[in-house]
């Protein structure tokens, strides 16, 4: 059986093989992030300190598709673990079907920074670290299928594997820990994989999609083997279902962007579980407008809303913070362009407006040349010491990079 | 020879429809013009090579495969894909524009460090073209009904006869205050085109610097916009250009903006 395949795969791949087109690119990177509040928690004054190389490697024959793109990681402070496989993947493209094998970064969703149907892994260590762009996303090992009959357009993702969105690391960041005096910790992965499924279509002339996903929460949650005298923490990632829609198109003067989603926390349907987020409703309003030349606005609004919020209240133990039932976030971005679109300032706020959790990023990017560009930017923290970003007050840093692309 | 007269108007007669024929108007030369210029062709394909030159000389390169297909008539709807090349931060990009006379384009974008595509404003057509000194209406047009057209006068480009037309915006919403276009009168190309601003200053140049003939069509395979008033240029050569190449519709997709089809982009 084995080789009956080895053999029709060798047999497909040999003419990619043999009439590929193949281009190998990449690039070289600096990149540093200083703190400015507090020394990390493991004494270090840098979120960052690294020398990246990036080859890329694409190679295209018919129908077939490969690309493979490596990094190798230099760091700093201590991890040694950081070079990767970023994306590794092979494309088949057919009529009106098409398919995507291996590793791979999805992003489903319109928010900017807010995540209501995107439920592929993140990595929330980057954007609070000022990492570029491109490592807020991280790859999933999975078969992506396309399909583009007549009257809509699907997508659907078969993970075998999970993976985690990569969360700050706490010897370089503040986090919030309600029991840190237990330090016997473990992290338990499920062991199922995870699916999604996106459908799209037009419709008079907006952007519509239903959004379907089931899994697991890529965010991990924590449960203390006692309550009265933990001796252990682990570290797991709740059961959870997704459904949700969102649509996009012009209104007025600019881009109106709607999206929401239900959130079915399976692990914890009855919500009396302190330690599993409880079911949730998320809701998410944007608009982008281009009021000059160069200049661009966006405005969003995003809700989160808690279900069975009166058995979460009666559950949780005490000392534990407590969540709103409501939880409102403003976000505003300004991007402008100077210097015939060479020079890039942007500026990212967000600010939570039930815990007055806030998270601000200025950033201003400059091409040196077309092929060497650098960026200095900020990040800035504050809030409730349990909130998402409130627990980071500590961590503000200022970030550079430098790239050679080649 | 009793009606004399009538054999002076009757020989007089043919002079008066051919002058009448040839005595475009104003809106009509331009109308003729952005059909010859801009949608020549059911579809179109070309690899644009832009250099963007500041005064001292330096310069950096914008490199993308343009293709355009016609939705209707000269003057209608159009659909245009783009994919970069170069710089090399926005290589693997992709950009999506529908345009429709009279009201405000959709732009999508498929932004490849993140694998999203996104849905962009657009009101502002006299805005840079990738930063260089086209606006995106000089790259895909500008509504006829924006300005008002006259003829001022016929004169020479090189050896090519030429309209020269004359607009004015109606609106006050334009960063140029008027313009003249030099309109080739066998093919309607734009040979030349000069904007003032609203002060009435000489404010950007645009030259099409060579003209070759594609399929029967003849087209403006090198320009230049040259903005007067910074002494930075844009010079674009079309390579690669084709016409009737029978664009899918389905190209003009999330679909192929997430994973341009080879065929179309090399």
């Amino acid at each position: 059986m084995l080789r009956t395949v080895t053999f029709f795969a060798v047999l497909l791949l040999a003419p990619l093989a043999a009439q590929a087109e193949v281009t190998l690119s990449g690039f070289l990177q600096q990149n540093t992030a200083f703190n400015t509040a507090a020394a990390n928690p493991d004494g270090y004054h840098q979120k960052w300190l690294e020398e990246r190389a990036q080859i890329k490697l694409d190679a295209t024959g018919g129908a077939w598709h490969l690309l493979a793109k490596g990094d190798f990681a230099y760091d700093h402070l201590g991890r040694q673990d950081q070079s990767e496989l970023r994306e590794g993947y092979i494309d088949y493209t057919g009529n009106n079907w098409d398919l995507r094998l291996g590793r791979q970064v999805i992003t489903w969703g319109l928010g900017d920074l807010v995540f209501v149907n995107d439920f592929f892994p993140k990595d929330h260590e980057a954007l609070f670290a000022g990492r570029p762009l491109e490592y807020l996303k991280r790859g999933v090992d999975a078969v992506k299928l396309g399909a583009y009959p007549e009257f809509a357009s699907f997508e659907l993702v078969l993970a075998p594997g999970f993976r985690e969105s990569r969360i700050p690391d706490a010897r370089r960041f503040w986090l919030y820990d309600p029991m840190p005096a237990v330090v016997s910790r473990k992290t338990v992965k499920p062991e199922q994989g995870d699916f999604g499924l996106r459908a799209y279509r037009d419709i008079a002339g907006y952007d519509a999609a239903l959004y379907l996903y089931r899994g697991f929460q890529r965010t991990p949650s924590m449960r203390p083997d006692s309550m009265v005298s933990p001796t252990r923490i682990t570290y797991f990632y709740p059961k959870l279902s997704a459904y949700g829609a969102s649509l996009s198109g012009r209104a007025g003067e600019g881009v109106l962007s709607l999206e929401a989603a239900y959130y079915d926390s399976r692990e914890d349907r009855a919500g009396s579980d302190f330690a599993v987020p409880n079911s949730q409703t998320r809701l998410l309003t944007g608009y982008q407008i281009q009021p000059a030349e160069d200049v661009s606005l966006s405005f969003q609004y995003y809700a989160e809303i808690m279900h069975d919020y009166d058995t979460y209240l009666t559950t949780l133990p005490t000392g534990f913070p407590v969540d709103k039932r409501w939880s409102h976030t403003v976000t505003a971005r300004l991007t402008q362009f100077f210097l015939h679109q060479t020079l890039r300032l942007s500026a990212y706020a967000s600010y939570n407006a039930s815990n007055s959790d806030h998270f601000v990023n200025p950033e201003l990017r400059y091409s040196f040349t077309d092929k060497v560009w650098g960026a200095v930017g900020a990040n800035f923290f504050g809030g409730k010491p349990w909130g998402q970003f409130g627990q980071l007050a500590r961590d503000d840093n200022v970030y550079l990079h430098i790239r050679y692309e080649f | 020879m009793k009606h004399w007269w009538i054999w002076i108007i009757a020989a007089l007669l043919p002079l008066a429809f051919s002058s009448q024929a040839l005595a475009f108007s104003g809106e009509e030369v331009m109308k003729k013009s952005q059909a010859a210029f801009l949608y020549p062709g059911k579809d179109f394909k070309a690899r644009v090579v832009m250099k963007l030159i500041n005064k001292d000389g330096q310069e950096r390169v914008r490199e993308m495969t343009m293709l355009r297909k016609n939705m209707g008539e000269p003057g209608g709807d159009q659909k245009y894909f783009m994919y970069f090349f170069q710089p090399s931060d926005v290589k693997d990009m992709t950009f999506m524009i529908n345009k429709y006379p009279a009201r405000d384009d959709d732009r999508w974008m498929f932004i490849p460090a993140i694998n999203m595509v996104k849905r962009i404003a657009a009101q502002d057509k006299r805005s840079s073209f990738v930063g260089s000194d086209f606006t995106y209406e000089d790259v895909s047009g500008r509504d006829i009904e924006d300005d008002t057209h006259a003829v001022e006068r016929e004169e020479k480009v090189g050896d090519r006869d030429c309209y020269v037309v004359k607009s004015t915006p109606k609106g006050a919403d334009s960063d140029f205050g008027y313009k003249f276009t030099w309109v080739d009168k066998a093919n309607f190309l734009p040979l030349r085109e000069e904007q003032y601003d609203r002060k009435g200053a000489r404010y950007k140049q645009f030259t099409a610097d060579e003209i070759a003939d594609v399929k029967g069509i003849p087209t403006a395979v090198k320009r230049t916009m040259k903005n007067l008033q910074t002494g930075h240029r844009t010079e674009v050569a079309y390579l690669k250009t084709d016409y009737g190449l029978g664009i899918e519709d389905s190209l003009f997709s999330e679909r192929f903006l997430r994973q341009p089809p080879r065929k179309w982009v090399d």
